[in-house]
């Protein structure tokens, strides 16, 4: 196994006992990146100069026992929807192209002060509107399972590059599943908190109230060393929540015997693969031998979730995006002779079609005449969901659902339908219509594919989740996996 | 057919907080284009809004002071519409909970003018256009995010006077709260109307105009008076008045149709996901209410009834809360309450505009005006005298004393040194004398003049006039 392959926590084990420095590690990433970037197209821009730099000087921090911190020296990848100064930040649109901003997202700062590497940008759907990275502007990602395959979206660049080592781990940002979608097709284990646990300051909006940033990484552990990293309070988002710090770490060691976890009857009906079915009920056992009580639960308003999730974050984007006119930064239309028709090219030519979609479909929702039945009525459905999953979390811990009803799909099968592609979200969407911390863990493989098992937590609550992806962990291999780098019997076993 | 006009205002006044209402920028008027801007004002992406909580507090000390109903729960929505001058293409503003809603102002004739509501948003940019056919324009983002209130009258006034009347007042009370400087011609008040006409006596509303670009109260009366006029004359011939909205243009004394109805825009409001509701505790309202000063109604009325002002001077004296906080000062010192306003309207005024200077701006010592007062009464300076060092003080800022010592200023009133100068003057002026015994009493000025000279002008002249009939007296065969 190369060193891009370990985990964080191993990596920052080697680091305590001076066996391995950052520029080694680097060194390694880079080398990943040289073999298998150009078959997967996981980063939109690489800085691989800068990052060596930075991890020559936290070599430096190294040995001298001068760590920053758990992730000084750790090459890290950031979503291309994260602002981080100095660096061209698109959210895979043309209509970004050349926006430099002259700031950084607070999460990003945080793990840049912590001494965190950068080694570039990740490929993702543009504005984060999709699940299979298809909806790049610039070009598709691929799954490192099987490069045929989508790696999942909207973070599909992140999942890939942490799965295939091209980075240790990644920031991706989740509205509707767009961490644990891809973490599930591209076996790594992703995090979307709690809204309001990590600040947005920086994340370029989608849809502000389901949007989060989070960590995807090689298991539940990294996770929580990330977590550990980006969470608190920040002044500069209003929607940050001032939350007593939790120690993630230290909390995944808890014993999970006697934890409840619930099996909603809705995320297990028609349109699960059965073999996805399979591997979840077979996880399921596994933390049931660990002493958790599983109960079956139902909660009925899955259904709408679609709906509610594509109407309030359509409208929203629609709001979020029509700042986007060429006059101040980006892509503008040639020509000036006329406002509205400059308006109307700029926009045309740098939005792509998903994009302009949800753009008309959220603008129809806000209309005069339209608003009580679509986007109003859609806000009351959001709060019986969040009563729904409040009703729940009173007898259950965490509740346990696949992340994907499907196996990771081929490459331009879902494009020419959109509904079915909306159907990838349909386990993930109610969560962040809840705003509600989940997890996607990987729970084994299927034709060679990864399946994921998304844990749901009540609000704040990531340490539960993360204790329980983290036990479930230790007595299974799947999250050791590697789709490269591995030597020969190392394959772990479902 | 008599008409009967129905006039609502929506009145915007920036406020003067420090910086801007969701980040940290200056608000300053006039500094150069685009340096008091930053990634949140200017709407770059990833960025978000925070709200400015003195927003919030002068917000409510309007309504408080406009009698309004101030919401425990409020929140803000986007006013989606795309401009230039707007960088994130939606305004920040309030659309269906504001701040405060249901208060009133009383005009002079005692009748209330209805405030349906009061709610914060964000100011716009600032387009410049370059010269025709050039075909550019600039922006300056300075203004964007700056702070405003909208207040939005119910349709309670009936004449173009009124509406002045009610701008006025309202202005008023928003300089006195110290939460707006209210300067039409910087732009930091502006205001819209609304006109209808309807049959006199009758209770259905008629078609309204909504009247843009008005930059002065005098604007707000004669485009008001304008627009009554077009639509009665429209109504007598039977025409019908479209629902649009005009333009005031000041050089052509009109209005002018900008756009009608059907343009109006959907503005898809809906609520920022990025701010979380405004929630008042009562305590929170109670405590700005407490600090709020005395109004400007209720300090002319105190005025007239504890200093025994006539309504005119109280009125000219709380036009401005800083010269009615300087008249009191100076009634610490010193007690003729009348004495002291003439004097303010009079002197100071005259002093004031010729400087060109705010009552604000005022850094006259009140004491010294005191001072001067004082000694007028006392008769040791004469009118005139206080004038003169009035004057010096209100330039200099020298005390009264200071500049009496400088100037020599002081007045004779000693009587004995004073007979001797008046009976060396008789003695002097034989003929003058025969002519007063005479009946030609008008010499006794020239006689008054010549003590005058003699005392370089700093004979009491009230004495003089005394001893001259006296000494005369004297004369007399």
């Amino acid at each position: 196994m190369e060193l891009c392959d370990l985990t964080l926590h191993e990596i920052k084990d080697l680091f305590a006992q001076k066996e391995v420095l950052p520029s080694l590690v680097m060194a390694s990433v880079v080398k990943r990146i040289e073999e298998v970037e150009e078959k997967l197209g996981a980063y939109l821009a690489l800085d691989l100069e800068a990052a060596m730099a930075a991890a020559r000087a936290a070599d430096e921090r190294i040995k001298a026992g001068r760590a920053l911190g758990p992730l000084d020296g750790i090459p890290v990848a950031i979503k291309d929807n994260l602002c981080q100064a100095g660096r061209e930040s698109t959210c895979a649109s043309r209509i970004l192209q050349g926006f430099v901003p002259p700031y950084t997202a607070t999460a990003v700062q945080k793990l840049l002060e912590q001494g965190a590497l950068v080694p570039g940008r990740t490929n993702m759907d543009e504005f984060a509107m999709g699940s299979s990275t298809e909806n790049s502007a610039f070009k598709p990602a691929k799954n490192p399972w099987d490069p045929e395959r989508v790696p999942g979206g909207s973070s599909g660049g992140s999942a890939a590059a942490v799965a295939a080592g091209e980075a240790i781990a990644a920031l991706g940002s989740d509205t509707g599943g767009s961490i644990r979608q891809p973490a599930a097709f591209c076996g790594v284990t992703g995090l979307k908190p709690t809204y309001g646990l990590v600040s947005r300051y920086g994340l370029v909006a989608f849809a502000s109230s389901f949007d989060q940033i989070g960590p995807l990484a090689k298991d539940a552990e990294d996770c929580a060393l990330m977590l550990a990293a980006i969470a608190g309070y920040d002044p500069l988002d209003s929607t940050s929540v001032r939350n007593g710090q939790v120690d993630y770490p230290k909390e995944l060691e808890r014993e999970v015997a006697g934890r409840t976890i619930g099996l909603p009857r809705e995320y297990f009906g028609e349109g699960l693969d059965p073999e996805v079915r399979r591997l979840i009920m077979a996880a399921v056992a596994h933390l049931e031998e660990l002493g958790v009580r599983v109960v079956e639960l139902s909660l009925k308003l899955t259904e709408y979730a679609l709906p509610v999730y594509y109407l309030i974050s359509s409208a929203e984007a629609s709001s979020n995006l029509a700042r986007y006119d060429g006059i101040r930064y980006g892509r503008a239309a040639a020509g000036r002779e006329d406002l509205a028709a400059y308006y109307t090219r700029t926009r045309a030519e740098g939005f792509g079609p998903e994009v302009k979609r949800r753009i008309m479909l959220g603008t129809y929702a806000l209309s005069a005449g339209y608003y009580e039945a679509y986007y109003q009525k859609a806000q009351q459905v959001r709060t019986l969901i969040c009563r729904e999953f409040e009703e729940a979390f009173r007898v259950v811990d965490a509740i346990v659902t696949p992340t994907s009803p499907t196996l990771p799909f081929r490459l331009g099968e879902r494009l020419a339908d959109p509904l079915a592609m909306y159907l990838s979200d349909v386990c993930t969407v109610p969560v962040n219509i809840a705003g509600l911390p989940a997890v996607s863990v990987p729970c084994g493989f299927a034709q060679g594919l990864p399946v994921g098992m998304q844990i749901i937590g009540r609000p704040f609550a990531e340490a539960t989740i993360l204790n329980l992806a983290h036990q479930y962990q230790k007595v299974t291999v799947h999250h050791r996996a590697r789709p490269y780098g591995r030597r020969r019997g190392e394959q772990n076993e479902v | 057919m008599k008409f009967e006009a129905v006039i609502g205002l929506e009145v915007h006044a920036e406020l003067s907080t420090a910086s801007k209402i969701f980040c940290a920028c200056a608000t300053k008027y006039g500094a150069e284009a685009n340096t008091q801007t930053c990634p949140v004002c200017l709407g770059l992406p990833g960025t978000l809004p925070v709200l400015n909580e003195k927003a919030v507090e002068y917000c409510i000390r309007a309504g408080l002071a406009l009698n309004c109903r101030i919401a425990d729960f409020s929140k803000l929505d986007r006013k989606n519409y795309f401009y230039p001058d707007l960088p994130k293409a939606y305004q920040i503003s309030q659309y269906d909970l504001p701040l405060c809603r249901d208060g009133f102002l009383t005009l002079a004739s005692g009748k209330r003018i209805g405030i349906t509501r009061i709610h914060i948003e964000e100011d716009a940019g600032k387009l410049m256009h370059s010269p025709e056919g050039e075909g550019f324009s600039l922006v300056d983002y300075n203004r964007a995010g700056v702070p405003l209130i909208e207040i939005v009258t119910a349709p309670d006034l009936a004449t173009p006077e009124e509406a002045v009347e009610f701008l006025e007042k309202l202005r008023r009370i928003l300089i006195y709260l110290g939460i707006s400087d209210c300067k039409m011609e910087e732009g930091s008040l502006r205001c819209d109307a609304n006109i209808s006409l309807k049959p006199a006596g009758a209770e259905t509303l008629g078609t309204k105009t909504e009247l843009k670009n008005i930059n002065s109260f005098k604007a707000l009366g004669r485009a008001l008076a304008y627009e009554i006029e077009r639509q009665a004359e429209l109504l007598a011939e039977g025409k019908t008045v479209k629902q649009e909205t005009r333009k005031w243009e000041e050089a052509k004394q009109r209005t002018l149709s900008l756009r009608s109805k059907e343009d109006t825009q959907d503005y898809r409001y809906f609520p920022d996901p990025d701010l979380v509701p405004v929630e008042l505790d009562q305590a929170y309202v109670a405590a700005i209410a407490a600090s709020l000063p005395e109004l400007p109604e209720a300090k002319k009325r105190r005025l007239i009834e504890e200093y025994k002002l006539p309504e005119y001077d109280a009125d000219l004296l709380t036009g401005s809360r800083h010269l009615a906080d300087f008249f009191e000062a100076v009634l610490k010192d010193y007690c003729n309450p009348k004495a002291a306003s003439n004097f303010i309207m009079g002197e100071l005024f005259r002093l004031m505009g010729e400087e060109g200077l705010a009552p604000e701006a005022l850094a006259l010592n009140p004491a010294h005006l005191a001072d001067i007062l004082r000694r007028i009464d006392q008769g040791e300076l004469s009118v005139s005298q206080g004038k003169k060092v009035f004057e010096k003080a209100f330039r200099t800022g020298a005390s009264p004393a200071e500049i009496i010592a400088a100037e020599g200023l002081r007045q004779i009133s000693d009587e004995a040194s004073l007979r001797t100068v008046v009976t060396q003057v008789l003695a002097a002026h034989p003929q003058s004398v025969n002519d007063y015994l005479n009946g030609k009493t008008k010499v006794a000025q020239f006689l008054t003049g010549q003590v005058m000279r003699e005392t370089k002008g700093q004979a009491n002249p009230q004495l003089i006039k005394e001893l001259l009939e006296e000494e005369l007296a004297k004369l007399r065969p």
